[in-house]
């Protein structure tokens, strides 16, 4: 009977071509966009905790910052010897790192490149996660005597030097030309969108001198040794400042401290959001495939509820009626479902590349949306039937 | 069995409708046929030969009186038995044909084979015999938007007979044909009773038609009116 009921299902669904091809699309561009939009939003929040812990987890920034109230003034910048009183004061402290940076054409033969230049020393690498690719970085007389050297990023590479090994040769800045002694690691798009290799990094007393003409420091970078808290690392950093710029028993701070995982935990709540709301558009998009559905099923209800009364005229059992169009929409509805699949997959690796973000398969939705769709197949497809099934045969028959 | 009645039905009713709306179709219908009869049931319109058609079918339940089919009261069965029923005994044509659209003609012929669980070669080879049968050979893959009334309401004939029935019900079989077109299926159904021993009830409203049949019975609002073999004076 389950042979001959199956035999009659796929009779059926080839016998109303159209029918079942709507059915299924409905299905399909819903699933599809479904998975295609969660997909989506799961790589992007991959792919910003990625960039988060490419920046170091134990990672603190320090900036300059408002004081509110009345009479305020511009809170200074830092100075080399809060740097040093910093290294020596803070021992959970692995790298501090002090960063000038400003943005300047830098000019390699015919071609130039407007990219940011960082002043700063090799603590940078370290608590910026950087590794280098090619050659080296600065030594203690460069930092000390603040040459004209540079480390790259690999997008300033690829726009000044192409396929070329820049190590050796000499930019121009400004003013001054300068010798790229190393190349860094690419790293791709910060977690705030930004091209992270987009980047020329040089001693901070070259900097200081040759660009900014000042002492200041525009702000810190530290990374906090494995296994130390970061909180109070954090807390001893503070307090350390407050000491060093002055500040009485009850004003604010005038800078903040800011540690990765707050950033972190930010950036990946923003996206995670983002990936619910893209979601939940796509589910209404899943409904209203499924209200679609219901409409084919409506529009055809006459016709089929006279076709159900031909079956039961001829002998047919109403569980034989009633298996038989449950088979043809749990095989249209999967059917839909697994193309869905398929297309929500193309198109998921197509635009995480597009994106740059990864492609991540999530089975749960794949699952979620293959069933989801499935039972709205079943519901839509086969409730109609059930009440005509349960017709006398001749009432069916008459069904206007 | 001592009754030698294929059908018997007793004081059959059918009202449709409820309260002030209802209507009483058939007013208490005895009558017996025997197998190998052909009954034609005549009568003017309205008058319930279609209602007592499809009680005659199962496809609709009498309101009071009893209907025996070969001994068995049909208005004691289930829905499910009252379906074999139908399955293993009864073929019925119906006056509007009630093909499967956008099926060819052997697909429809072969469903009630489907039904009966025939294996499939089996099946093909007695739905080609059956449209053979009705004059269809080559017409196998039409579908019924591609065939003409005549030659649907022989592929709904040849779906009826296809499991070789006991009884074949035919409501109204030639009303959509015209007079050359009816007088074949007529001379059809009148083959079919005569070799193959099947018990034959038709609806017609022509007498021409009602000529073929060995007994004609004549409802009028609901009852039985007259019932007598052909040859008989009126
Ligand atoms: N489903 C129904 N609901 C209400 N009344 C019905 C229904 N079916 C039939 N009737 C009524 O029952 C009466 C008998 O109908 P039936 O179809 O049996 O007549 P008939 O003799 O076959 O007529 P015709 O020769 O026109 O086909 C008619 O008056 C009709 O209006
Ligand atoms: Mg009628």
């Amino acid at each position: 009977m389950l042979w001959n009921t199956l035999l009659l299902a796929l009779r059926s669904i080839r016998r109303n071509l159209m029918r079942s091809f709507l059915t299924i699309l409905g299905i399909v561009i819903g699933v599809a966009a479904v998975i295609t939009m969660v997909t989506l939003g799961n790589g992007a929040t991959r792919a910003v905790s990625d960039q988060i812990s490419s920046m170091g987890s134990n990672l603190l920034m320090v900036r300059p910052g408002q004081r509110y109230g009345p009479g305020t003034e511009a809170a200074p910048n830092f100075k080399s010897a809060d740097v040093e009183a910093i290294r020596n004061q803070i021992t959970s402290a692995q790298a501090v790192a002090p960063v000038v940076s400003m943005s300047a054409t830098a000019v390699y033969q015919a071609r130039n490149w407007s990219t940011v230049v960082t002043g700063s020393n090799n603590d940078y690498f370290q608590a910026g996660n950087w590794e280098l690719a090619a050659g080296r970085s600065f030594s203690e007389t460069e930092e000390r005597a603040g040459k004209t050297v540079c480390v790259i990023g690999d997008t300033v590479r690829d726009k000044l030097f192409g396929g070329q090994n820049p190590v050796g040769s000499e930019i121009r800045i400004k003013q001054f030309s300068c010798e790229v002694i190393g190349l860094l690691k690419a790293k791709g798009q910060s977690a705030m969108g930004s091209d992270q290799d987009d980047t020329v990094v040089m001693p901070l007393r070259t900097v200081q001198r040759r660009l900014t003409g000042s002492q200041d420091i525009n702000r810190l970078s530290l990374s906090v040794r494995e296994g130390a808290s970061i909180d109070a690392a954090k807390d001893q950093l503070t307090l350390l400042l407050r000491e060093r710029r002055n500040i009485a028993e009850n004003e604010d701070d005038d800078f903040r401290v800011m540690d990765t995982r707050q950033i972190a935990e930010t950036l990946t709540s923003t996206t995670k959001i983002l990936t619910m709301l893209l979601g939940a558009v796509a589910a209404v998009s899943l409904l209203v495939g499924g209200i679609g559905i219901m409409n084919i099923m409506l529009v055809s209800v006459t016709e089929r509820t006279r076709e159900i009364g031909i079956r039961l005229a001829i002998g047919a059992l109403e569980r034989e009626v009633l298996l038989q169009f449950l088979i043809e929409a749990v095989v249209l509805s999967s059917l839909g479902g697994l193309i869905g699949i398929v297309i929500a997959t193309a198109a998921s690796i197509f635009l995480a590349g597009l994106m740059n973000v990864p492609y991540l398969f999530d089975p749960g939705i794949n699952l979620l949306s293959f069933f989801f769709s499935a039972a709205i197949g079943v519901m839509f497809g086969f409730f109609p039937a059930r009440r005509a099934a349960s017709l006398n045969p001749i009432d069916a028959l008459r069904h206007e | 069995m001592s009754d030698p009645a294929l059908i018997r039905l007793s004081a059959i009713t059918k009202t449709f409708g409820r309260g002030q709306a209802a209507f009483q179709a058939l007013k208490g219908i005895d009558l017996a046929i025997e197998a190998g009869e052909f009954v034609a049931i005549m009568g003017p319109s309205g008058s319930g030969k279609s209602t007592a058609m499809n009680i005659l079918g199962c496809l609709d339940t009498p309101t009071s009186g009893s209907y025996e089919f070969e001994g068995v009261r049909v208005e004691q069965l289930s829905r499910n038995q009252r379906a074999l029923l139908r399955r293993h005994y009864l073929g019925f044509v119906f006056q509007g044909f009630n093909l499967l659209a956008r099926t060819t003609a052997l697909e429809n012929v072969e469903l009630p084979l489907i039904y009966r669980g025939e294996p499939a070669a089996a099946r093909h080879a007695a739905a080609r015999a059956a449209l053979e049968q009705v004059g269809l050979a080559g017409w196998e893959h039409h579908t019924p938007g591609e065939l003409s009334g005549g030659q649907q309401q022989r592929v709904a004939i040849a779906r009826a007979i296809v499991t070789r029935p006991h009884v074949l019900l035919a409501d109204e079989p030639t009303g959509n044909l015209d007079t050359h077109t009816g007088e074949e299926i007529m001379d059809l159904i009148g083959a079919l009773n005569r070799d193959q021993g099947i018990t034959v009830l038709m609806v017609t409203h022509e007498p021409d038609m009602a000529a073929h049949a060995k007994r004609v019975v004549r409802f009028v609002d609901g009852r039985v009116d007259s019932d007598r073999r052909n040859g008989e004076p009126a």
